[in-house]
């Protein structure tokens, strides 16, 4: 048995519709405004990998790249999307279609409050 | 315990699919090696090493060639002040360079030359001994590297290095001084800058090796006084060299075995 349930029931209620407010209210009535949007490249349509597998594995890939070429001296990397070949590099490679830094990395990475740093040593080009 | 036919058919069984399970992981495994490669046109050796030869150096004793050829490609910062100087290739007087050359009386001009100096990437390095992180390392050909990622700026390598080869940025690189004149005056976009609390040294252009270019200072130097070769081969450049002029070393004593030999 629980005192006082007349008060405290409705109160986690409320508290709970509170809380949850921003979800509901954006499913009912958001527009999506807000949501990032990265600018693609003009020219090229295909990246390295996939859209899908760069959207969520990007982070995962750069650090291979990175371990690959700092650690082992291998600068290539074999697409296993169409077999084309690319020099593992951030800025001489990645940057090359996505010159604009602004546009392109920061739009999700703001989005999200991640702050990769990337930008510490690898220079991005001047926008 | 006796090994009946029951379990010895069990045994081997398992062992075999053991194995094939083994293989499919080999197999993988060589799968995601194959996914890097290295360049067509890298340049490979098995004892990279440096030949500087101070007869043709030291003709001209003002000249920093190959310092800027060096400093520029690398996004080497400039503080503006001694005590917080990075250098990746610099300048020493001769009796600073070599202080366990004891002879009294040397030839004039040696004693008045200048040599440049850089990271020996020695065969015995006490700065790779020394780092926590494994932030550097021998790699198999021979070059001392550094993984900037990985330094966390304790500096036990400036410690150990008897060479003083070894830099930390005390200061943020990509910054300017009071004047807002910037730390690095041109940066090469293609290259990394590093970031404050970092070490940087020499890394004999790994960058440009993979890509089949000699070392930058090399390539700087119009006097050819900078020779870049593999020690293992008999009929490389530096070889050539060292079978043909006496050659010095810096600390040998140390036992760090340098391999930047220097023609006298
Ligand atoms: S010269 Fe110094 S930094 Fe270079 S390998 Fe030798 S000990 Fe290490
Ligand atoms: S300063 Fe960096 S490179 Fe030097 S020993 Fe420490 S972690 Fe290693």
């Amino acid at each position: 048995m629980i005192y006082d349930k007349e008060k405290i029931v409705p109160g986690i209620v409320v508290f709970i519709v509170l809380f949850t407010f921003p979800v509901w209210y954006n499913l009912a009535f958001g527009s999506g405004e807000g949501a990032p949007k990265p600018e693609l490249p003009a020219q090229e349509k295909q990246c390295v990998e996939s859209k899908e597998y760069m959207r969520t594995q990007h982070m995962d890939l750069l650090n291979q790249w990175r371990d690959a070429v700092v650690r082992s001296d291998m600068r290539l990397y074999l697409s296993s999307e169409n077999g084309a070949k690319f020099e593992m590099s951030l800025t001489n490679t990645c940057l090359k279609c996505h010159p604009n830094k602004t546009r392109f990395c920061d739009q999700c990475h703001d989005y999200m409050a991640v702050k990769p740093y990337c930008w510490d040593c690898h220079i991005a080009p001047t926008e | 315990m006796a090994v009946d036919r029951r379990n010895f058919i069990k045994i081997t069984g398992l062992a075999a699919l053991g194995g094939a399970a083994g293989k499919e992981a080999m197999d993988a495994l060589a799968q995601s090696e194959a996914k890097f490669s290295p360049m067509d046109n890298a340049l490979h050796g098995k004892r990279w090493a440096m030949a500087v030869d101070l007869k043709k150096c030291k003709k001209d004793n003002g000249c920093k060639d190959c310092i800027h050829a060096c400093h520029s490609v690398h996004n080497v910062p400039d503080f503006g002040n001694p005590k917080d100087e990075i250098k990746w290739i610099w300048r020493e007087p001769y009796e600073k360079a070599f202080p366990d050359q004891e002879n009294e009386f040397v030839p004039d001009d040696l004693l008045h030359a200048s040599a440049p100096l850089l990271c020996n990437h020695c065969d015995n390095p006490p700065c790779v001994r020394v780092c926590p992180t494994q932030a550097t390392w021998k790699r198999q050909d021979g070059i001392v590297m550094m993984d900037w990622h990985r330094c966390i700026g304790c500096r036990y390598c400036i410690a150990a290095c008897p060479y003083g080869s070894r830099s930390f940025n005390w200061r943020d690189p990509r910054g300017a001084d009071a004047e807002g004149k910037p730390y690095i005056k041109e940066q090469n976009p293609a290259f990394p800058t590093r970031m404050k609390g970092v070490v940087e040294k020499c890394t004999f252009c790994d960058e440009r090796l993979a890509k089949g270019l000699k070392p930058a200072c090399v390539e700087g130097c119009k006097q050819a006084a900078l020779v870049f070769g593999d020690l293992d081969d008999p009929e490389s450049e530096v070889r050539k060299l060292l079978r043909e002029n006496f050659s010095i070393r810096r600390k040998p004593g140390l036992g760090t075995q340098p391999e930047v030999y220097y023609i006298v």
